[in-house]
């Protein structure tokens, strides 16, 4: 059941992906993109991280990705032409990609060492009151550095796309 | 690795969520070599990002410790702030050179 | 009973439920409303036009599924699509009661409890906005993207003071999950106020109520809040070119978004499905008073109606109000339907004023609307945030 489950997600996740690399209109790429994360929300549950699927469907799918759609819906270019490539690039690009997944996969398989199988909600670490401990503890000089990074953030995104008064 | 799936484990083996994780990535690589749009290379670049994350979610359920959360949770952080800058430098650029390609942005090349 | 049987069937249960009310959440806002300005409301179809949502499920089927020539059809499609799954998903994680005990099955009135159950309601309503950007992104045509825009920006910005003023009953609870944010507000002071999260101290959460309230009534494009969709501003705005059952659809969206900000404020600050006086001065007895009182009222004007078919159907509503409250003084019944009856209540009061705002007030203008979300909500739910973490560490 809980392989079932974990398939299922992965299938969506992939799809999604592929979707997001094949498609010619960013809105599509977009959307496919937000299959992505929600899927992936689901998986990391399955992982035990509750706090971070939430966090990924609040910020990421939620925040982030209206961002995206906002730009994309006001520059209305359209669909993407078709790019000049060389042809040893058109046939060589695939099996590249295929081989660079085969080989991080094989150092998976016999780099890592043996571990057990995935049970759902057999990590309880990831509630928000564990995460919120750690935070606020042995993680407070980060937290407060990436406040300050968020805060330069917006006022650099402020800056840069306002209208200049003439 | 156990496989085909049709074992009847009773958990899911963990290398399954890294090589999800590593598909993805790859996926994400894909996108930002291969497409001409900017924004569709950002996407790609969100999806890499998003691939990281499920790796260090994996290892902290491996490792039986929320410091991967944690990791995860700024790794979000950073893509938030690095996504809203980026874009609003696609604007400024859509403005100057009214293109959307990455090809076309090629003035201090040569 | 194994849990997926069980969990089916509750979901069965909430589903059937949600969507008789949000028919009848239509027939009551336009009786509501008539009635604030001096008119009828639906008479026609049905006793005092009870059959006009029926009427109208009728009439957006078997409209004709004008699907102009322009549009970009995937995403016209999946918009009110995307706009519904998101309304709906809510109503999963609300709990309607506490423990119930039926037939030997010891079960909650919830279909799932989730321990960060507010922070996934905040992330569904925020994926609302795909439905109403998509909406009028794909329908090509100025007007519409301009509503979709503008009532996508509009949404974003109130999800801010939205998630503030929820965060701050959250400090004095300690918990996400709305069970135990419910379990955190039973009791009472001084044996008679109610433990409420507007009441409870350190810092009773009256501000917090409000700011939810306000940007409640922004997220779901309530009045005076709704300048993108209005009919007389921008031709309807984004849902300006769907017809028949697309723009039920997004109608229906609206709706259940409503029913889940009024079950939300129900859950946190007002204290869910607990009595609004102790049990031992006979709180249990509100509900079958209220009910009783009704069919009384109904039988004493069937003796002399205002109207020829009254003299039916006022009796009928009568023996209704009064069979109800017979239920209600069933033990049995009582454990099951007291807590639904007070969380009814409740969340109906605040349905009440939603719809009560609307037939009273005007609409803002845009500008005034992201003003008041920037300057002035924003910066209070800080404050309020901020006193509340101040007051909750220092005792």
């Amino acid at each position: 059941m809980d392989a079932v489950l974990f398939l299922i997600f992965a299938a969506i996740a992939v799809v999604c992906a592929v979707n997001l690399v094949v498609q010619t209109h960013p809105i599509a790429s977009a959307l496919s993109l937000i299959g992505v994360m929600g899927s992936l929300a689901g998986i990391y549950l399955q992982l035990g991280g509750e706090f971070i699927a939430a966090a990924q469907l609040v910020v990421y799918a939620g925040a982030i990705m209206v961002l995206f759609v906002f730009v994309i819906m006001l520059l209305n270019e359209g669909k993407e032409r078709k790019a000049k490539r060389r042809l040893w690039v058109t046939f060589a690009g695939l099996p590249l990609l295929l081989v660079f997944v085969a080989l991080i996969h094989n150092l998976i398989l016999h780099v890592l060492p043996p571990s057990d199988s995935v049970q759902f909600g057999a990590f309880t670490g990831g509630t928000a009151g564990a995460i919120g401990m750690k935070l606020f503890t042995a993680y407070l000089l980060p937290f407060e550095v990436t406040s300050v990074l968020i805060l330069i953030a917006i006022v650099g995104a402020i800056v840069l796309a306002r209208k200049e008064v003439d | 690795m156990p496989f085909p799936p049709f074992q009847m484990i009773a958990g899911v083996p963990l290398t399954w969520y890294l090589t999800l994780s590593v598909v993805l990535f790859a996926l994400g690589v894909a996108g930002f070599l291969f497409r001409r749009n900017i924004i569709t290379v950002f996407m790609s670049i969100e999806l890499m990002l998003n691939a990281v994350n499920l790796s260090f979610i994996a290892f902290s359920y491996k490792l039986k410790q929320n410091d991967g959360h944690i990791f995860s949770f700024f790794v979000m952080v950073v893509a938030a702030a690095e996504a809203a800058v980026g874009l609003a430098i696609i604007l400024t650029v859509f403005k100057n050179r009214q293109t959307l390609e990455i090809d076309e942005v090629s003035s201090l090349k040569d | 009973m194994p849990y997926l049987i069980l969990s089916l069937i509750k979901l069965l249960i909430v589903v059937l439920i949600l969507m008789h009310t949000l028919a009848y959440l239509q027939w009551v806002e336009r009786k509501v409303i008539a009635h604030v300005q001096l008119r009828v409301g639906p008479r026609r179809v049905g006793p005092h036009g009870l059959l006009q949502p029926l009427a109208d499920v009728i009439k957006l089927v078997t409209k004709e599924g004008l699907v102009p020539s322009h549009v970009n059809t995937i995403f016209y499609f999946l918009a009110p699509f995307v706009a519904v799954l998101f309304a709906l998903i809510p109503m999963c994680l609300i709990p309607f009661g506490g423990d119930i005990n039926v037939f030997g099955i010891h079960t909650t009135l919830q279909v799932t409890d989730v321990s960060i159950g507010i922070l996934l309601v905040l992330g569904l309503s925020g994926m609302g906005v795909y439905g109403v950007a998509l909406a009028g992104w794909s329908s090509n045509n100025k007007y519409s993207l301009l509503g979709g825009l503008r009532s996508s920006a509009q949404m974003i910005s109130y999800e801010l003071p939205m998630a503030l003023a929820i965060a701050a009953p959250l400090l004095i609870l300690n918990t996400l999950s709305f069970r135990q944010i419910v379990d955190g507000q039973a009791g009472f002071y001084f044996g008679f106020i109610p433990k409420w999260t507007i009441f409870q101290g350190p810092f009773p959460q009256i501000v917090s109520f409000l700011l939810f309230m306000v940007a409640g009534f922004a997220e779901t494009n309530r009045i005076p809040f709704d300048l993108p969709e209005a009919e007389n501003e921008l031709v309807a705005g984004f849902h300006t070119e769907y017809s028949s059952m697309t723009f039920a659809a997004f109608f229906m969206a609206e709706y259940a978004n409503m029913i889940t900000v009024s079950c939300i404020a129900t859950l946190l600050f007002l204290g869910g499905w607990h009595p609004l006086w102790p049990e031992q001065y006979g709180s249990s007895l509100v509900a079958p008073l209220i009910f009783g009182a009704s069919g009384l009222v109904c039988f004493s004007h069937a003796i002399r109606p205002a109207r020829p078919f009254d003299r039916i159907t006022l009796p009928v509503f009568g023996v209704l109000f009064l069979g109800i409250a017979g239920l209600f003084l069933i033990p049995a019944g009582q454990q099951i339907l007291m807590p639904l009856f007070w969380f009814g209540a409740k969340t109906g009061t605040i349905l009440f004023v939603f719809i009560w705002v609307r037939a009273t007030l005007p609409r803002f203008r845009y500008d005034q609307l992201m003003n008041f979300a920037w300057t002035f909500m924003f910066p209070l739910a800080l404050v309020n945030l901020f006193v509340t973490g101040l007051l909750v560490a220092l005792s």
